[in-house]
């Protein structure tokens, strides 16, 4: 058996190669937060309120390119319902919990740190205190995403405009998908929605921000169908 | 009205998080509902990485020589064979700037 804080610092250091890509996603999202002309305090305030680096960059986005709240709130939500589904697969595992700890928890769940602690649960099984790995994941993550985003947004007001920094935007997201690329299901999904956001870029209130991928989803179980 | 809806995204946010952890059974979920999940991330990024490489700031198609397609191109061959995320985004900077500030 091994102790809590020994399945801590499991977590800790399970997650540890993923700070490679979450510093400079972070700086990133600092950075073209105040490059976009938003509050410094706003831009680092989504990082403890809404914590979620793809949904933060998408909404400051879409807000200084003239989106309504409605429209920027709501993709949010689009993006991060991923989430629904790490909580699916990792409420099997945190079931004994009192409600208390696991609305703390349920904080801390974010994309890499819900890979390395679901690897973790399914070998350990028969392990007590299972959670504190979840623990080690996200905390450790949590506390590197706001040191970068601090980061960001001190050095996002001295890189000059003509360095073209919003190009690190499609360029952070392509990085994050380009595995999904070895998937040819994932290639019409990726294709479906690219195309639609052309189509409908000029709809009303940058609404093709959810019409695409709710086209591509469509499409997602469609492909779900033939796949069988 | 910034600040209003920052609040309301993370309230979202969170709510993603704890539903399927304190509220709701997953069993409720469907198989399907699932695995249609699974396709978010494909379904929603290329929304926001095609219009920012093939739009300008004006909303106007780029042309096929666009150093935003070439970087973009650049990016996804390196993350495609290096499977690593840093390299992916700076092959993708570096090139790009190659050619607005080198030819």
């Amino acid at each position: 058996m091994l102790s809590k804080s020994e399945i801590f610092k499991k977590g800790l250091l399970d997650v540890a190669p993923h700070m490679l890509s979450v510093i400079p996603f972070g700086i990133i999202c600092g950075a073209i937060g105040v490059e976009m002309g938003f509050s410094p305090y706003l831009v680092y305030a989504m990082s403890i309120i809404i914590f979620g680096g793809a949904s933060q960059i998408v909404f400051l986005q879409l807000l200084s390119g003239g989106a309504s709240s409605l429209i920027a709130v709501t993709s949010v939500g689009v993006i991060n319902s991923r989430h629904l589904l790490y909580g699916a697969v990792l409420s099997e595992y945190l079931e004994k919990l009192n409600l208390l700890k696991k609305l703390i928890i349920s904080y801390f769940v974010v994309d890499q740190g819900f890979a390395e602690s679901n690897k973790f649960f399914k070998k350990n099984k028969n392990q007590r205190n299972l959670h504190y790995h979840l623990l080690g994941t996200g905390i450790t993550l949590w506390v590197c995403w706001q040191i970068s985003t601090i980061l960001g947004i001190i050095l996002g007001t001295f890189i000059p405009d003509e360095l073209g920094l919003k190009f690190a935007v499609p360029l952070t997201f392509i990085a994050i998908l380009v595995n999904e690329l070895r998937k040819i299901d994932h290639v019409i999904v990726i294709f479906v929605s690219g195309i639609s956001s052309l189509l409908f870029f000029e709809a009303p209130l940058k609404s093709y921000i959810i019409i695409s991928p709710l086209i591509a989803l469509f499409a997602a179980s469609l492909v779900l169908r033939f796949k069988k | 009205m910034s600040w209003s809806s920052v609040i309301i995204a993370g309230i979202l946010t969170y709510l993603t998080r704890t539903t399927m952890i304190t509220l709701v059974d997953r069993r409720v979920l469907s198989t399907k509902l699932i695995q249609v999940l699974g396709y978010v991330p494909a379904a929603v990024f290329p929304a926001i990485i095609f219009p920012a490489i093939f739009f300008n700031d004006y909303g106007n198609l780029v042309e096929v020589t666009n150093p935003k397609i070439f970087g973009a191109l650049v990016a996804i061959t390196v993350g495609y064979l290096s499977r690593n995320i840093i390299a992916t985004i700076f092959s993708g900077l570096i090139s790009y700037w190659v050619i607005i500030f080198l030819l």
